[in-house]
């Protein structure tokens, strides 16, 4: 492990490095799965830019019912925060559940999305949250939905002059209930096989919205229109809740690798969606 | 000629320290500090086995490079105890047979004081969740376990 080394303290010292030739070239934030690769030989870039100290990007805000957090946000602390329980549930249980204490203390949230991984645990979450990614340059800012910023498998739309600073959602209405359930081969440190999480609002005892998402099932998260529209307008009854996940099992795409099968993945994910279901119920 | 150098807090006393800026903070500690009680095990973050405190939080040592240490307090192993005694928790592992090759328990111990630091009466589950990103192979965690509830205990006495 070789590489040279530079430490920026504030975006636009960041950006002004980023837009310069910088093939070789790597963004250091937590290290959770960078200095891995660099560990294991996957990738062996000339240099590191060490955005870890970069203080303004490590607000967690609420302006007008939005929430916006800065690209260094650790795990960690949003497992921990009470903003974010309230009004981003899904999220605070998926970083709950991410790596290690050990990992959740470094890795950010923005390093999750930026790896793109499918299995990335956050990334279902801010899925159903409606979560805008926002990616800095010399040029200005983008602003992406999050299903057009992950595009493929480890693969986001950033460019190599961009930064991401910050991921910003509507916090959840106060009907709105949410959660976050994933699968691996134990509860720490394992990379899961297969995760959901929904944001449902209920009234009258009636579903009235549904945002569902599956991690770690196809070469991105995915939504699943079919399951979300059959549940508006039903009450979650077990047959209901059982039908949801039937279809949901169907919507699931997953493929078969070192870590489980398409068939038993396709099929926790709807039972996962209806743990989650059974417990908005009570 | 490729070294940085850093000044931070180790174990209460401020250290100013040159390496290479791809060392991991666990290889300064082990190879430019001479404390070799954090181990390097898998060096992915996966073992705990090199887990520090930094900023008072749990990290694995093997992820973290020295520049980024710059300004911060680290504790180690080494400095958990008062003067010449064992911390409650060294203790409490010897007292409950909690060791047996010993070498996950730097470690351990490091993210069980990090729990104790912040919940001086935990719960079986917060113990088991404190310490489930430290793998150990020998002993089944149970004694383990059983030492943190033991040293949780002792040190609420002596608060008393």
């Amino acid at each position: 492990m070789k590489f040279n080394y530079q430490k920026v303290n504030t975006v636009s010292e960041a950006l002004e490095v980023l837009s310069g030739n910088n093939e070789t070239l790597k963004i250091l934030a937590g290290g959770t799965d960078l200095l891995v690769m660099i560990q294991e030989n996957l990738i062996s870039p000339g240099e590191l830019l060490d955005i870890s100290g970069i203080e303004e990007l490590k607000g967690i805000e609420e302006d007008e019912g939005r929430i916006r957090l800065g690209a260094l946000v650790t795990h960690g602390r949003i497992a921990e925060s009470s903003l974010l329980r309230e009004k981003a549930l899904p999220l605070v249980e998926s970083c709950t559940e991410v790596g290690s204490p050990q990992i959740r203390n470094l890795g950010t949230i923005g390093g999750n999305l930026v790896m793109a991984s499918p299995s990335g645990d956050s990334l279902p979450a801010l899925y159903v949250l409606g979560a805008e990614v926002i990616l800095a340059s010399n040029e200005g800012e983008r602003v992406l939905p999050i299903e057009d910023f992950l595009v493929g498998v480890k693969k986001s739309a950033i460019r190599p002059d961009e930064l991401l600073v910050a991921i910003s959602f509507p916090g959840m209405s106060a009907e709105a209930r949410g959660f976050f359930k994933k699968l691996g081969q134990r509860k720490a440190l394992a990379i899961s096989k297969v995760s959901a999480a929904a944001v449902i609002s209920c009234l009258d005892g009636v579903v009235a919205s549904a945002r569902i998402a599956l991690g770690a099932v196809a070469t991105t998260v995915i939504r699943t229109p079919r399951t979300e529209s059959f549940l508006v307008g039903q009450a979650l009854t077990p047959e209901v809740i059982s039908e949801a996940a039937r279809i949901c099992s169907e919507e699931s795409r997953a493929i078969t690798d070192i870590r489980s099968t398409a068939g038993y993945r396709d099929e926790m994910a709807g039972l996962l969606l209806a743990r989650g279901l059974e417990e908005l119920k009570d | 000629m490729n070294e940085t150098t850093v000044k931070f807090i180790l174990n209460g006393e401020e250290v100013s320290v040159s390496a290479p800026p791809w060392f991991t903070l666990l290889r300064l500690l082990r190879e430019r500090l001479g404390l070799t009680g954090s181990k390097p095990g898998c060096e992915r973050g996966e073992c705990g086995a090199c887990t520090v405190l930094l900023d008072g939080e749990p990290v694995t040592s093997c992820l973290v490079l020295v520049p980024q240490v710059e300004g911060r307090n680290v504790q180690t192993i080494e400095g958990i105890s008062e003067g010449d005694g064992l911390h409650p928790l060294q203790q409490a592992f010897i007292d409950e047979s909690a060791v047996q090759c010993g070498y996950c328990i730097p470690g351990m111990i490091m993210s069980a004081k990090a729990l104790l630091d912040k919940n001086d009466s935990p719960t079986r589950d917060e113990i088991k969740r404190a310490i489930s990103g430290n793998l150990c192979r020998c002993t089944g965690y149970a004694k383990i376990i059983r030492a943190v509830e033991v040293a949780a205990e002792r040190m609420r006495e002596d608060e008393i």
